[in-house]
């Protein structure tokens, strides 16, 4: 494999990773909705 | 007001069940593909830009459009779309896009499905034991026959269509909560622990192991080396833009659907980026994972890019890996045969679920239907819309349906509802609706991106595949008009399918070389493709006609978008 493939592959399968994990979390953590609005 | 009181049990099920829809079977067959045959590695380039400038966009205007719809009791693309422009009454009519695409192409796609769903019980009971590369090719052409049979079962194709849709319909008439949340909580997790299993065991093959020739990573090192030269050809941006359209599954109608059946203020924004960015995370990296460099470490670089050009991914998958895993011996062979075609079952199924909504959503709405009688019909229109392409695949019917209903169509709806969306209901509006509850800060730049970007990268999707010149060649077909010779139109572009280009010059050279035969063939294949625009065009029309009767009832009731 050359470096720019490995380059190529590991910054877009990082980035791709890191931003689903980072949103997913948020949700995650986020307080529990409420059916207070109508 | 109809009877339709279906609500999402859970966040989480909402967004399993959205990405679920967006995650198909593209994700792992279509993107690699593209991604070898458009630049490489450089092919992600144009692929990230347009998703953050058209697939994030339009999930945010149908997720907001969708829940705007809601609250007023709609939840299928005619009424949210009228009810957004209600002096002007044509929107309802744009808005059938939003149920046409769905029936059309869950028509196909279940058979599809059902080919998944076959090759799991050929891989359980080992029918592909032993089976040479031709051979699996061999089963596969066999399987596409009606009255042939590979395994004693009659007519096996459609005895696995009609299985695959009956479970469709079953799950759909459990409703929103206690069917399609269920199944995509089942089914999404399933789906990236077989991808994850399967990527490890590509990613790690070893030449000399396991009949491999070459390591896994010489496949990944051949998917992302990039081809920077690429990025200057409009094609390739073409593909990526195309390719953002298949993947999310916006321009269809569906996320509107999911969306309408939020509360007023339950957030639209986050929910819409979680669930992108997971199809984004089982595309980009579990989809680049498995299906390539499997293919590459068995059989070489070369000898892909022919297998890639003859039949796609679709061909790599269903003729050559059930080959391949043999060579991991009885028990993991098994296992990666039912993994894969499990996965890409799960990715079909919460796919095709999502397709069942709007129509069953429209018909509750405004027939006031029971949701069981709704799933019911749903899945008797796909019956009767969907034999064609089982009975006349090789006739091309298949492929005319693909390409009206899951091309054509998605393109011109996302177009039409971007601008709607910007221009005619008003992006201050727009703006409000999307930031009412959201739970992320939605960037600023991203309202000038609404207004101005997305509908102008669509319509450059929609013109590039109108006008597509011939071999997408986009410098010399300009020199060549502006040196008065005219435009060349591609035999792929919009206006030469419509012309049956290819097939007229197929039987053009048919007839010169005197081989009567051929030509037969091919003005028979002709008629088949020209009667399954017809069957689209007439279930198009039967559905505006409902639309109008739903129209004059909601005058009659007093009820107005």
């Amino acid at each position: 494999m050359s470096t720019a493939s490995l380059v190529m592959m590991l910054t877009t399968v990082i980035t791709v990773t890191v931003v689903t994990a980072y949103f997913l979390i948020r949700v995650l953590i986020a307080p529990k909705e409420t059916d207070d609005e109508s | 007001m109809g009877v339709n009181n279906e609500a999402w049990g859970s966040r989480m099920g909402l967004i399993l069940a959205m990405a679920g829809n967006a995650v198909g079977l593209g994700n792992f067959l279509r993107f690699p593909v593209q991604a070898v045959q458009n630049g490489g590695g450089a092919f992600i380039i144009p692929y990230l830009i347009c998703f953050l400038l058209m697939g994030i966009p339009l999930l945010w205007i149908e997720w907001s459009t969708g829940r705007f719809g809601g609250q007023k009791g709609d939840h299928s693309t005619p009424f949210i779309v009228q009810g957004m422009d209600p002096k002007r009454q044509f929107w309802k009519y744009i808005g059938v896009f939003g149920i046409f695409t769905n029936i059309a192409v869950a028509a196909y796609y279940c058979y599809i499905e059902s080919w998944t769903l076959a090759w799991v019980y050929h891989s359980l009971i080992g029918t592909f034991s032993g089976m040479d590369q031709a051979a699996v090719g061999q089963f596969f052409s066999d399987y596409m026959v009606v009255n042939q049979t590979t395994t004693g079962i009659p007519y096996e194709n459609v005895f696995f269509y009609i299985i695959c849709l009956a479970l469709n319909t079953w799950i759909l008439s459990r409703g929103l909560s206690g069917g399609v949340e269920i199944a995509a909580k089942i089914a999404m997790p399933l789906l990236i622990l077989f991808g994850i299993f399967l990527a490890i065991q590509g990613v790690s093959l070893t030449a000399g192991d396991k009949g491999a020739l070459f390591d896994g990573t010489v496949g990944l090192g051949f998917l992302w080396e990039p081809q920077f030269d690429s990025l200057t050809n409009p094609s390739v941006w073409l593909a990526a833009a195309g390719q953002i359209f298949f993947t999310l599954s916006v321009g269809m109608g569906t996320i509107q659907c999911y969306a309408s059946y939020l509360r007023k203020n339950r957030d639209v924004a986050l929910n819409a980026m979680t669930a992108g960015w997971m199809n984004e995370f089982v595309e980009v990296v579990l989809g680049a994972s498995i299906l390539i460099p499997i293919c590459v470490g068995y059989f070489g670089v070369d000898k892909v890019v022919e297998l890639v050009n003859s039949g796609g991914g679709f061909g790599l998958a269903f003729q050559s890996l059930p080959f391949l895993f043999q060579n991991w011996g009885d028990i993991l062979g098994m296992l990666a045969g039912v993994s894969f075609f499990g996965l890409l079952f799960f990715a079909g199924i919460t796919s095709s679920l999502a397709m069942g909504t709007p129509w069953m959503g429209f018909m509750q709405d405004e027939f006031g239907w029971k949701r069981e009688y709704a799933a019911l019909s749903f899945g008797c229109i796909i019956l009767v819309l969907g034999l064609p392409t089982v009975f006349f695949y090789n006739y091309g019917v298949f492929g005319e349906y693909d390409y009206w209903a899951g091309t054509v169509s998605l393109v011109v709806f996302a177009m039409i509802e971007s601008i709607l969306f910007a221009w005619v209901w008003g992006i201050d509006k727009g703006w409000e609706e999307l930031n009412r509850g959201a739970e992320m800060k939605v960037p600023k730049i991203y309202k000038y991106i609404l207004k101005y970007i997305t509908p102008a990268l669509l319509l450059f999707v929609f013109i590039g595949s109108l006008f597509s010149p011939v071999g997408g060649e986009w410098a010399t077909a300009f020199s060549s008009l502006i040196s008065g010779h005219g435009w060349t139109f591609d035999q792929g572009s919009l206006i030469g399918t419509i012309t049956n280009d290819a097939l007229k010059m197929q039987i053009a050279a048919a007839h010169g070389a005197g081989d009567l035969v051929t030509a037969d063939n091919l003005q028979t294949r002709m008629s088949f493709i020209n009667g399954a625009r017809l069957l689209l065009l007439i279930t198009f029309m039967s559905i505006v006609g409902l639309v109008y009767i739903a129209y004059r009832k909601r005058q009659r009731e007093g009820r107005f978008s």
